[in-house]
């Protein structure tokens, strides 16, 4: 049962992953994007994190996606057509794919986990209260850093997308 | 209940998470649109937080998790601030074809 | 006590040199050409005291400053030697190179480089005094050396006129080559016998263990000798002399008359003990002298530039030294040294008071009757020029007997010789004197109303040169009661042979008196009586032609030795250097094209930069996973 659904979550995963780059419109492929992220907060409540997929699914498809749907519909893009690539791009483009597909998955393949057996302790390590408390006893400087690395890239986000302002005489 | 992972084995995730790691360097290879090759570098990101998900079962530790919050966190603010020199370049150049942002040429 | 006095004695030349060139241009007026003749004066004061205490029965002293070169079964150290020959050189190099000075500050008094002119000439005077005080032949190489470069210097010291810089170059050129038999000489004398100094290389040959290795000591005396000839103009390295007039009339005073020339003739006296042992050079170092003395005497007779006249008499003279050397006479030729000196720079100092009065005319057929106008110098020339000419009882008539006594009594070819060129020099130089100082003037008018007698830092020198021709003799008179004969007993390895004065010696000083009475006799006919004038250079034909123009001696060096160093030197400029930089620039090449293609990698294009990222990846996960 966890495996079909397993199974399912990968290829919806996969295809909307390939999907995306394939498309010629952008708002298609943001589209499809949006999926993929949904599918993953599938696969995060199938490894029982639940919290993580509600927060991925906040801050993925609620923002970031709909960011750049923004940023395509601000530059028109849905009306252009890519120009027609050189053959030699693709395939490079794809004899690199291939390349690395075939070194990751072997190095994984050869690599075994030391683990013979999962252990469930069976201690709750993943629920927001337990979360919450390792984010803030151990990890806590990371954290504060953090927010001062969204305040920043607010304030450079502003400041760069500003229009020049003409001196007016 | 068993653990996901007893019933599925820690390997499936590595494979599905590289391959998806992979999808996104094709992307990033294939297309000259700035935009896709944005979401191929979110796919890339979204892979390494789906590795450490699996880790951070396998392990029983929340580190991993508290790690994937901060990729998150990250993976916005540079989303933000990429879109915004995006539409800076694009106001300046009218193209985001990469192809025709070549001035850092030798 | 000693070593300061001598450091001093050295070292302010060399002081005048660096501050006239470091202090420059900027000092304005005559202040170079005062600073200069004050640190010659300072020279020639040392000088003088310790003359005099060597002349009071003082011992040679050893002034030795650091070691130089030490070996261990060879060594060297920066040596002075002040014994009677080396002071008595020095009395005469400092004192007419005081007079020259002074002369100078008047002679070049609107030149605007004479800053640097003292400097140089300071820098003749230091390395001259190196070359006289050196202890061993290394030393006496450095001052050696030191007075070609200087030579240099000042000859080529009007730098604008491309002949002078020829005639610069012809003369260092000329002396190095002689400087290559210098060098040989010091190899040779160093490797077989392990010393150069003077003093341990006479107590080996005097103690007899050097007579085994004649054949080497042969050698080295025959590339010695050509040292000296390089140096000091014989044949066959003579033809720089007479170029090197064109440099200022007092350099051609001090250093081509005076003292750089007379260094070849020093140098064989230092080694006198060795041209004992090789009569072989000897006699071809007399012969040699003898030759050029009468050779260069036939070209002055037909010169027409008074400076070149002096110069080819300069050869001659020279000649008649190295005669004496090569007879063995060696205090006559130091004594002829002395009294050429005294009126070869008298004679040079004259002509360039007329030069100056005729406004730079050096050609005599333009001047004449300049009696009237230059009385001091007119005298002071006409004492000169009887001096040169063996007249009694001036200096010159006691100097050139005494070589033609020697000559006499030991070959009659070579009394010939000596006895020819004697008549000639008289011949030519009244010849001189008679174009230049009477008959009608025969220059332009301009320059005759700028005729005038010279100032009187000119005209002081000449008055004190020319005493010093007229009374000079008495150094060395002859008979028993000989001054300079006795004074150099010490420094001399050979025996004083003294000559009693018999009717041998009675009648050759008739028969020389006769023969300047003949030469003089000649000119005074051809030139005063039929009032003849030379004639102009496009007129002259056949042998004449070929006497004035040097006998084409030059023409002859420049085929068979310039032409064929030439020729190589082009070979190499056309194919070899090619071929060499060609080499070099191919690396060159090499690298620009590769750096060329390898522009290519950055061209902007970042899909290119991202495959080669992932194609980096792809490496470094293969060599982590896969070859460990």
């Amino acid at each position: 049962m966890v495996e079909i659904i397993f199974y399912i979550l990968s290829t919806i995963t996969l295809g909307t992953a390939f999907l995306t780059l394939l498309s010629r419109n952008p708002i298609h492929s943001a589209i499809y994007l949006v999926i993929c992220f949904f599918s993953l907060a599938g696969h995060y409540i199938l490894l029982n994190a639940q919290f993580l997929a509600i927060v991925h699914i906040i801050v993925y498809s609620g923002a970031i996606m709909i960011l750049m749907l923004f940023t395509i519909m601000l530059m028109n893009l849905n009306e252009q057509v890519e120009k027609h690539k050189p053959t030699l791009s693709i395939v490079a483009a794809v004899g690199a794919f291939c390349l690395l597909g075939l070194i990751l998955l072997s190095a994984l393949v050869r690599t075994q986990p030391m683990v013979e057996t999962y252990y469930q302790t069976g201690d709750d390590f993943q629920s927001i209260k337990v979360l919450g408390q390792v984010l803030m006893n151990e990890y806590l400087v990371p954290f504060e850093f953090v927010s001062v690395l969204l305040l920043v890239a607010m304030i450079g986000a502003v400041l760069i997308s500003k229009k020049e302002q003409l001196k007016t005489k | 209940m068993e653990s996901v992972l007893q019933q599925i084995g820690i390997e499936s995730y590595l494979y599905l998470s590289a391959l998806l790691f992979c999808v996104g360097v094709f992307g990033l290879l294939l297309r000259k649109n700035a935009i896709v090759m944005f979401m191929s570098i979110e796919i890339m990101l979204n892979a390494v937080n789906l590795t450490l998900v699996a880790f951070s079962t396998l392990h029983q530790d929340a580190a991993g998790q508290v790690f994937v919050f901060f990729s998150m966190a990250v993976a916005a603010a540079e989303v933000a601030v990429g879109l915004a020199i995006l539409v800076s370049i694009f106001r300046n150049v009218r193209s985001i074809d990469i192809n025709e942002l070549k001035n850092l040429k030798g | 006590m000693d070593t300061t006095l001598t450091l001093l004695l050295v070292l302010a030349p060399f002081v005048g040199f660096l501050s006239n060139i470091i202090l420059g241009k900027k000092i304005a007026g005559n202040f170079s050409g005062y600073l200069a003749t004050a640190m010659v004066l300072i020279s020639f004061v040392i000088t003088t005291i310790f003359f005099i205490q060597i002349n009071n029965g003082g011992v040679a002293k050893v002034i030795s400053l650091f070691k130089w070169i030490s070996l261990s079964s060879f060594s060297i150290g920066m040596d002075f030697y002040l014994d009677q020959l080396s002071l008595l050189w020095l009395m005469f190099v400092t004192g007419i190179g005081f007079l020259i000075h002074m002369y100078s500050i008047s002679y070049m008094h609107d030149d605007e480089n004479k800053g640097k002119y003292f400097a140089y000439l300071n820098l003749f005077i230091f390395f001259m005094l190196v070359l006289v005080l050196g202890k061993n032949l290394l030393v006496m190489f450095i001052g050696w050396e030191g007075v070609g470069l200087c030579s240099y210097l000042l000859i080529g010291f009007w730098f604008k006129n491309q002949s002078f810089n020829n005639a610069a170059k012809k003369a260092f050129i000329m002396n190095r080559v002689g400087d290559l038999g210098f060098l040989v000489g010091i190899f040779i004398l160093g490797y077989y016998f392990n010393t150069l100094d003077f003093v341990e290389l006479s107590n080996i040959f005097k103690s007899g263990e050097g007579l085994a290795q004649v054949g080497i000591l042969s050698i080295a005396a025959l590339a010695l000798f050509i040292a000296a000839t390089g140096k000091s103009a014989q044949l066959p390295l003579y033809t720089w002399l007479p170029d090197a007039m064109a440099g200022p009339t007092p350099v051609s005073a001090l250093i081509h008359a005076a003292t750089m020339v007379t260094a070849g003739i020093f140098m064989i006296t230092r080694l006198d003990f060795i041209y004992e042992l090789t009569p072989q050079v000897s006699t071809l170092i007399a012969y040699v002298g003898g030759i050029t003395a009468l050779f260069a005497a036939t070209i002055a007779t037909v010169q027409n530039d008074i400076k070149k006249v002096l110069a080819y008499s300069t050869v001659s003279q020279l000649g008649l030294m190295f005669l004496a050397l090569g007879l063995g006479a060696y205090q006559v030729a130091v004594f002829h040294v002395i009294t050429h000196a005294f009126f070869k720079a008298c004679l040079f100092l004259g002509s360039g008071s007329v030069i100056h009065a005729m406004g730079g005319e050096q050609d005599i057929r333009k001047m004449g009757g300049l009696k009237k106008y230059m009385k001091t110098t007119h005298f002071t020339f006409l004492l000169a020029t009887l001096a040169i000419s063996g007249f009694p009882p001036l200096s010159g008539f006691f100097s050139k007997d005494e070589i033609l006594v020697a000559a006499f009594h030991q070959n009659k070819f070579l009394w010939i010789l000596a006895a020819l060129a004697s008549i000639l020099t008289a011949y030519y130089m009244f010849r001189l004197y008679f174009l230049t100082f009477h008959g009608k003037f025969r220059g332009t008018e301009h320059q005759q109303n700028h005729l005038h007698e010279s100032p009187s830092l000119i005209t002081f020198p000449l008055i004190v040169l020319a005493f010093l021709s007229a009374f000079g003799g008495i150094i060395s008179l002859p008979g028993n009661s000989n001054w300079l004969h006795s004074y150099l007993v010490p420094v001399l390895n050979t025996p004083v042979e003294v000559h009693h004065l018999d009717l041998a010696s009675y009648l050759l000083m008739a028969a020389a008196i006769v023969g300047a009475l003949l030469g003089i006799g000649l000119a005074y006919s051809k030139y005063m009586t039929k009032k003849q004038v030379p004639v102009e250079d496009s007129q002259l034909s056949g042998f004449k032609l070929f006497v004035y123009n040097k006998y084409k001696v030059d023409e002859l060096y420049e085929t068979i030795i310039i032409k064929p160093i030439s020729a190589f030197g082009t070979l190499g400029k056309n194919y070899i250097d090619p071929a060499i930089s060609g080499t070099i620039f191919s690396l060159a090449s090499l690298t620009n094209t590769i750096a060329t293609q390898g522009r290519k990698l950055q061209n902007g294009n970042i899909a290119f930069y991202l495959f080669v990222f992932v194609f980096g990846i792809c490496a470094i996960l293969f060599y982590l996973f896969f070859t460990r």
